[in-house]
This record gives structure tokens, C-alpha cells and sequence, in this order.
């Protein structure tokens, strides 16, 4: 075969351009970039593999089991198990356990009204759960003062406060 | 004219492929075809909505647990109501901004509109509700993502396990996939400069927790569960009752299944 300059020199052109291109993808392309998974598919599963386990590493800070608080806090554990307020869990009102006693050594209790008010404000709609809650209205029932001066949220009812 | 040599050929070749389907085609059974795919699971979400009571807990637990910022209007999932009134009008609000994690607090509905910068709202009367209900939101982790798509970068893409996650190393936070979600679950967070979504707490379900809202739920309105497993709580409901999806008709395929969805939930 004989090939004469006027094809040699474009397609040396386009080899330099395409291995100069090449080489420098190899530095841009970050590590582990592909088809993740392939019963996923190029369509959807493209993308840093590596990725996947950076998000299983992120940091936990709910426990969201009571069983956790149980041995230490047996005394408000066995209040809270004897009224409706039981389906609650603990971080619900006291934030995330993180690696609590450690760090944190002392967790929030929060104790505002809102607190309450997120379930207990009225509002009677058929269709939904919230019916059924009993409900205060915040504007007459003593707005001045917070429902912790009165109700404990461990044991709501008032008989032998 | 046939010869004797190419009858022959033209025989054996017909017998050889009759025969290749034959060993081709093995029956294989779908009890089969989940062995194959190990004990690897598919997360698939439930809501329902009948016992959902719009306080608000899921969405506090998401944003301390996922770190996203409490006064911004972001957050991965979100609380909305719905009140149609006997007058044949359909009210539909969601506590915004700082309020979001203290959930419906208020009978006002808030319209969206704002006159002179102050939001407007709207006193409701119970006796002129006809019906009314929360309906928690979040990523509907579609079997086919329309924000995976069109990210230009391979940032965001599903694992095996049907999560739709972001590489916040990667992402260039152009928002393609924050038009492109027809569920408006996907946000810019305002510290990371990143897009972000929910991504059913990956890392508390990849290490045998349950995520952030479903453990704050007081009243087991939120279920996450693994739809390969024939015996898991969720396939179950799902396989057994009545459950809808959200916006069906994009054909995205959402794994969020809800429990009492309605016409007038978009």
C-alpha cells in the first residue's frame, strides 16, 4: 500500500491528538469513575465507586432505640412505658444520642411548647390520626406559661402532681 | 439440481441449529433469579398516610441526623396537608423554614402568596372541612431516576440496592437534577454548595438501622423494608394491600408506596 504524505500528515495529527487527549483524561477522571454496579447499567449506575462506601461511613446519631437509655435511665423509662406518651422515643424530645455518655456527657431536653403543640394543637381531620389526639388550644389554656411548669412529659396525666 | 455433498451440508447444518436453542433456553424459575442475585436488598419505603398526624418529627430527626441546615427552607423530606372543603376548594400547605421541623402547629393554612412581604393565610373552620390529611414526602428513589439521567458530570447515579445517591466530591451544582425530579425532593444545600437529597439515610440502612424519620415516628407512619425479601413487612403490604405511588403516570417508578393516597395529592 502505498500512502502519500497528504493522508500520513492529518492522520498523525488526529493520533497526537487523540493519545494527547487520552492521557490527560487518565489525570481527570478521578479514581474508581465507571459503571458502578453492572446489573445497574451504564444508564443509571455511572459514576465514583468509591463513593458508596464514604456514605455508608457518614456519621450515625440517632440510636432511635429506647432499650439504649433503658439501663441508666431506668426510672424514666419504666414512667414513660405506663402512658400513651410510651410511642415516643427518647431522642424524639432529647436530640440524637450521638455516643452519648461519652460525647456528648449531657443531651438537650427540649422544653418547648412546641414540643407539645406538634400533636396536641387541635386540629380534628377526618382521614388522619391526628383526630384522635386530644388536643389543647394554646391561646386560652394558660398561654403564659410553658406545659412543663405543669405536665411532666414522662407521665402527662395530672393525678398526684 | 441437489448434489449428494451440499444435501448433506445443508442437513447436518439444520440439525445443529435446531439443536442450539434447545440447550440455550433453560427455564429459570424467579425463586431462581433472586438466589442469583444473593442476599443483596432493594430498599423499598411505605407511608401511610392515615396515620401520619403532621407533627413534624420526621422532618426534625432528618435534618439533625442528615445535617442539613435548620433555618434554611431546604430539607429532605417534608410534611404536606391537604384540606378539601365542602365547598369543592382544596387548600394544600407545608410549614416552610425554620418552622418545617415543628410541624403543623397551626388551623391557618398558609396560601403561598405573599402581600407587602408578610405570608398570607387562611382561618379554617373545621365544620367546613369535607376531608383533610398529611401526606409525609421524601425521595421516591425511582427505578428510573429522571435526576440521574441528566447530571452532566456522573454525579449522582443508583446502587444496586435501589438508592439513588450523590457524590457531593463530584457534583458541580449546576441544578439539571433539581428541575429534572418531577417530585421537587432535590435542593442546593446552602453550606455544602451541592445538590442534596434524601437517600433513605444510606448510612443507617446499609448498617442494619432504620432511617432517621422512620425511627422518630411515634406512630409507625413511615416503614422502610427490603423488597427482595418475601417475608419482610413492607413486600408484604405491598404485595397484599392496596398502594399507590406518586405521580405514576411519569412512568419513574417510584419505591415509595403510600397507604390512603388521593386524587388531589400531586
Amino acid at each position: 500500500m502505498d500512502l502519500k504524505s497528504h493522508v500520513w500528515r492529518p492522520l498523525f495529527v488526529v493520533i497526537v491528538l487523540a493519545a494527547s487527549l487520552l492521557s490527560v483524561r487518565q489525570f481527570i477522571v478521578p479514581e474508581g469513575f465507571g459503571i458502578i454496579d453492572k446489573d445497574v447499567g451504564y444508564m443509571y449506575g455511572y459514576g465514583r465507586k468509591g463513593n458508596i462506601d464514604e456514605w455508608k461511613a457518614y456519621k450515625v446519631k440517632f440510636k432511635f432505640n429506647n432499650e439504649y437509655c433503658k439501663d441508666c435511665h431506668s426510672k424514666n423509662y419504666e414512667e414513660m412505658m405506663t402512658n400513651p406518651h410510651a410511642i415516643i422515643n427518647c431522642e424524639d424530645c432529647h436530640g440524637p444520642a450521638l455516643d452519648h455518655p461519652s460525647d456528648p456527657p449531657k443531651l438537650t431536653i427540649e422544653k418547648g411548647k412546641v414540643e407539645c403543640l406538634r400533636c396536641h394543637l387541635p386540629l380534628p381531620y377526618p382521614g388522619s390520626g391526628r383526630a384522635n389526639i386530644r388536643g389543647v388550644d394554646p391561646e386560652k389554656h394558660n398561654p403564659d406559661i410553658e406545659c412543663t411548669m405543669c405536665h411532666n412529659p414522662h407521665k402527662p396525666k395530672m393525678e398526684g402532681m | 439440481m441437489i448434489t449428494r455433498r451440499d444435501f448433506l451440508k445443508t442437513t447436518v447444518k439444520g440439525i445443529a441449529g435446531l439443536a442450539l436453542p434447545v440447550t440455550a433456553i433453560e427455564m429459570v424459575s424467579p425463586k431462581m433469579l433472586l438466589a442469583a442475585k444473593g442476599d443483596r436488598p432493594k430498599w423499598g419505603f411505605i407511608v401511610d398516610t392515615y396515620k401520619c398526624v403532621g407533627c413534624g418529627l420526621c422532618v426534625k430527626a432528618c435534618k439533625q441526623e442528615n445535617e442539613i441546615p435548620f433555618n434554611a427552607n431546604v430539607t429532605r423530606t417534608w410534611i404536606e396537608r391537604y384540606i378539601l372543603m365542602k365547598d369543592g376548594k382544596l387548600f394544600a400547605d407545608t410549614p416552610k423554614g425554620s418552622v418545617a421541623m415543628n410541624g403543623f402547629t397551626t388551623n391557618k393554612i398558609d396560601l403561598g402568596e405573599k402581600h407587602h412581604g408578610e405570608t398570607l393565610y387562611q382561618e379554617i373552620k373545621s365544620v367546613d372541612i369535607e376531608k383533610a390529611f398529611f401526606v409525609p414526602k421524601l425521595c421516591n428513589q425511582c427505578a428510573n431516576p429522571p435526576c440521574v439521567q441528566v447530571c452532566p458530570v456522573g454525579a449522582t447515579y443508583k446502587t444496586s440496592d435501589g438508592v439513588i445517591l450523590i457524590d457531593r466530591t463530584w457534583c458541580i451544582g449546576c441544578g439539571y437534577c433539581v428541575m429534572g425530579c418531577p417530585y421537587g425532593v432535590r435542593f442546593f444545600h446552602p453550606i455544602l454548595k451541592v445538590v442534596d437529597k434524601c437517600n433513605f439515610c444510606y448510612h443507617r440502612i446499609s448498617n442494619g438501622m432504620k432511617t432517621a424519620c422512620v425511627g422518630a415516628c411515634p406512630f409507625g407512619a413511615r416503614m422502610i423494608g427490603n423488597l427482595n425479601d418475601p417475608n419482610d413487612r413492607v413486600s408484604k403490604i405491598i404485595s397484599t394491600e392496596r398502594v399507590g405511588v406518586v405521580k405514576s403516570e411519569y412512568g419513574t417508578k417510584p419505591q415509595v408506596f403510600y397507604i390512603g393516597l388521593d386524587k388531589e395529592v400531586r
